[in-house]
Order: structure tokens, then sequence, then C-alpha cells
């Protein structure tokens, strides 16, 4: 266990240190969010009706942004080989991992989540939603995510090879998220939604970090 | 008996129904073509490394 | 399975078996296009677009089973090292995302005059165009590695992680309130379709595994070929220069 949280302060520590891709992250969501009003026009009617699929799919991008290098850098000069051989699994690493990675890019997207869905007039009764899909939305990307990380370990075009793979795999998430949201702004109960979102984590919990392992065991053979 | 133009017109929907066997005939005939093509390429390559590869390889000194 | 494992063998089996189902996809095929196009009822609902089924369902059928063939033989490779599954892997992809495409675009086409839209994303169509970006990321991470060995058990645990949208595709129609239409054939009170257009379906089903099979096998030999001239290549480049010369009047 103590291993565990030492493999997160590492993560941790190296980011402060060196600015890593995370922070840069939010800053892209941030970015993209701002370019919808500027592209499809300031009606606040038009606005309020996209800002939760907007919210989401800015985060997922996002998030794949930041999880682009998860490995890269442990791969490239060797830290991943000697994790590997190191008493704690493999599995508990890459959940070490994720868990660093959603603290440095996921707890500031679900900070800045809100304050988008203000700059793009949604309705302020649908903002607790947002927040609680983003909270159980956001660690379940990183571990998939992880997933695609891993697989994509020293490939050609590994970042767009990334997207591809990752993208598929978002989708549902991404379905039932902006479903919670909206389901709130039209009065309905999000219940349903949510509980598929912590359905979606519960599953991604102990079966994320098995595959990213598993890849990951394959890019050191 | 329908008539041919009948049967060609697939009562209305001939723009919906043609296109789709068309489209099914073109991708699963071009896929056959394009596996035979590759075959015979690498066959090719194969051949042609055999022959100019002469007595079998030494180790390097 | 075992057996299969060596190379040569797979070669001579399959060199038996090629004539065979190519014989079987033609003959399948013409015979249920036969049924599809001549000899079958127009709907009373939908008239003669109905034709457009005896494409469409074996098309995603074929999209499915396929992926699923992809999912056990990464299975296959990733926990018994078969050596031969990984190939299977790779030759199946292509197939199963033309498959994937002919679904889509097919139904699309019967989409426009049924429902009054090319398109709709409900849960059906949404997970089954999922799929074919699966496929496509299958065969983008086959063929994203210098070391092709790693792109393939790459792409295992891709075709294993994405089989979980499969089931989904199949029972999206009803979990989701969908616009596609429930299923008609593999339910549990049997199918609600007539026998006489059953028997182009299945016959269409049929055909095209039967294709299906043909061309995975020359598609698996065209790998094993490639794997040969890989070798042989790499072997040229250790030998000594003057292996290199050509035989005397020979070829290049």
């Amino acid at each position: 266990m103590r291993r565990f949280f030492l493999i997160v302060a590492r993560e941790l520590r190296i980011a402060f240190r060196q600015g890593g891709d995370a922070s840069l992250a939010v800053g892209f969501f941030v970015l993209a969010a701002v370019l919808f009003p500027l592209g499809v026009g300031p009606e606040p009617n038009l606005l309020a009706r996209i800002a939760g699929g907007v919210v989401f799919v800015t985060a997922l991008l996002a998030t794949m942004l930041s999880l682009e290098r998860l490995f890269q850098a442990d791969y490239e000069d060797g830290s991943l080989d000697l994790y590997a051989l190191s008493p704690l699994p493999l599995e508990a690493v890459v959940l070490a991992k994720c868990g660093a990675n959603w603290l440095l890019a996921g707890a500031p997207l679900l900070i800045a989540a809100p304050l988008l869905g203000i700059l793009l007039h949604m309705d302020a009764h649908g903002l607790p939603t947002l927040i609680a899909a983003m909270l159980l939305a956001t660690p379940t990307l990183s571990l998939v995510g992880a997933i695609g990380a891993a697989l994509t370990i020293g490939a050609r075009r590994g970042g767009v090879l990334l997207s591809l793979l990752v993208l598929p795999l978002y989708v549902p998430v991404l379905i039932f998220a902006v479903g919670a949201v909206d389901a709130t702004l039209q009065d309905l109960s999000a219940r349903p939604h949510l509980l598929a979102l912590s359905g979606l984590l519960a599953a991604a919990l102990p079966l994320a970090p098995f595959a990213a392992a598993g890849a990951l065991r394959q890019a050191l053979e | 008996m329908e008539t041919l133009s009948q049967f060609l017109a697939m009562g209305g929907y001939a723009v919906f129904v043609w296109p789709a066997y068309a489209l099914a005939a073109v991708v699963m005939i071009g896929l056959l073509a394009q596996t035979v093509h590759a075959l015979r390429a690498r066959e090719r390559d194969l051949a042609e490394l055999g022959e100019t590869r002469g007595k079998p390889a030494r180790t390097e000194r | 399975m075992h057996r299969f494992a060596n190379p040569a063998r797979f070669l001579r089996l399959s060199a038996a078996v090629l004539p065979w189902s190519a014989l079987a996809a033609a003959a399948l095929i013409a015979a249920g296009l036969y049924f599809a196009l001549f000899a079958s009822p127009p709907d009373y609902q939908q008239g003669e677009s109905v034709r457009i089924m005896y494409i469409h369902v074996p098309a995603a059928w074929m999209a499915l089973f396929v992926y699923t063939v992809i999912a056990a033989a990464s299975g296959v490779a990733l926990v018994w090292k078969h050596p031969l599954a990984h190939v299977a892997a790779k030759a199946a992809s292509p197939i199963g995302a033309c498959f994937t495409f002919l679904a889509l675009a097919t139904g699309s086409l019967w989409g426009k005059p049924m429902w009054g839209t090319w398109w709709v994303w409900d849960a059906r169509l949404t997970s089954v165009l999922i799929l074919f970006f699966l496929y496509l990321g299958h065969m983008a991470l086959m063929n994203a590695f210098e070391d092709s060995s790693r792109g393939e058990r790459a792409a295992a645990v891709l075709a294993l992680v994405g089989f979980v949208n499969v089931p989904i595709i199949h029972w999206s129609v009803n979990w989701w309130n969908t616009l596609h239409q429930p299923a008609s054939i593999m339910r549990l009170g049997g199918p609600t379709i007539a026998p006489s257009m059953l028997l182009p379906l299945f016959l269409m089903a049929l055909g095209f595994t039967a294709y299906f099979v043909a061309l995975l096998i020359l598609r698996m030999r065209a790998e094993l070929v490639a794997r040969k001239v890989r070798i042989a290549r790499m072997a040229r480049v250790h030998a000594p220069a003057e292996m290199l010369r050509p035989a005397p009047g020979g070829a290049a």
C-alpha cells in the first residue's frame, strides 16, 4: 500500500517539476469549449442546448491528450522495466499512475466544468448533475485511456492512434454522462444515467489495470 | 411474371435497392481481387528472393 | 488445434478446403441472389425495398461473427501462444471491416425510404459504427510498430477489450428504445419472418460465411508468404556481399 502511494507521489512530483501534460489538458479543455460560442454564435438558447455535450466532449478530448505520454517517458528511460520488476504488481502501478493522472488532469477538469457550463449558459440547476457526472466519468476516462496508452507505447503516430483506439471505448461514458445532464435539464431523474456511469467505473477499476498491465508486459518483452 | 422494366424499377425503390446490391458486389469482389493480387505479388517476391540467393547463406566472419 | 500450429500443415489443409469453400460461396450466394431478387415476395409494408434486407442482415451478422472470430483468435494467441492465431486475426480484420461497412451503408440505403432518414443516432446504429472504428483501430494497431509481433499482440489485447461491444450491439435493440427494429430472427419465440423470406436470408448468410472462410484462407496464406519474404530479405542483409550476385542469366 505504501509503495502504491509512493508511485502516486512520484508522478505528482515529476508533474509539478516539469509542468507536465496534465495541466496543459485543462488549458485545452477551456480553450476548446470557448471556441464553441465563437463558432456557433452567442445565442444563449442554442448554447444552453449544447452545453452539456460540449463540456463532456472537450473533457474527453482533454483527458486523451493528458494520457498520451502516461507511460511513454517511463518506457523510454527504463523506469517501466523497474516497475515491472518491483514487488508491487504491474496492475497496481497502472492504477497508481491513473490515480495521479486523475489528480493532475481529472480533478482540475471537475473544477473547470461548472465554470464552463455557466459560460455556455447552461441552466443552473443542471450544474450539480454536471459535477456528479464528471466526478464519475473522469476516473473511467483515465482508466480506459490508460489501456490505449499502454497499447500504443513506441508506436508510430502514437498520439493519433491512441485517439482512434480509445474514442470508441469512451462513447458509452459520453452517452451516459450527457444523458444525465440532459435528464436533469428536462426535469427527469438523472439517477439511471448516473447509476450506469457508476457501473462503468466499477467495471473499469478492476478490468482496465488488468488490460493495461497486459499491454505493458508485451511492450516490455 | 413481371416485365423487365417492372423488375428493374423495384416498386419505385430502385434507387435504393440496386445501389445496395452494387455496393455489396463492388466491396466483396474488390476485397477478393485485392487479396489475390497481394498473394500473387508476395509469392512473386518470394520466388525472386529464392532465385538470386544462390548458395545458402553463410554465417558472417 | 495444435496440430495446425505447423504452418506447412495449415497450408496443406487450407489448400484442400479452399476450393470447396469458394465453390460453396459462389453457389450459395448465387442461389441466395436468385431467391432474394426473383423468387421471394415483396413485403406487404416495405414493398420491394425489403430486398435490401438480404444483403444488410447477412452483412451485419458477418460483422459480428468475424469480430467474434478475431476475439477468439486473439484469446488463443495470448493465452496459448498458438503461432497461427495472430495470423488469423490479422487476416480476418479487413474482411470484418468490409462487412461492417456494407451493413452500415446498405442499412442507410434501406433506412432512407423506410424511416425517412439516412442515419439516426440510436443504440444499434451507434454501436455498429463503434464496431467499425474498432476494426479500423485493430488494423491500424497491427501495422503501427516496427516490430510486427508487438503490433499483433497489442491488437490482440484491443480485440479482447473491444469484444464487450458485441453483446451491446446485439441486445441494444432490446435494452434501449431504438428506431432500428427489434430482433425478429434470433429470439426466444422463434423467428417472426415468413419462411419465404428466411430462405434467401439464410442462403446469403451461409454464402457470406463460405466467402469469409475462403478469403480468410487466402489472406492467411498471403501473410505467411509475406513473413517468409521478410525473413529471406533479412537473411540477404546478413549474407556476405558475394552471395548477392544474381544467378547466371538470372532475374533482376
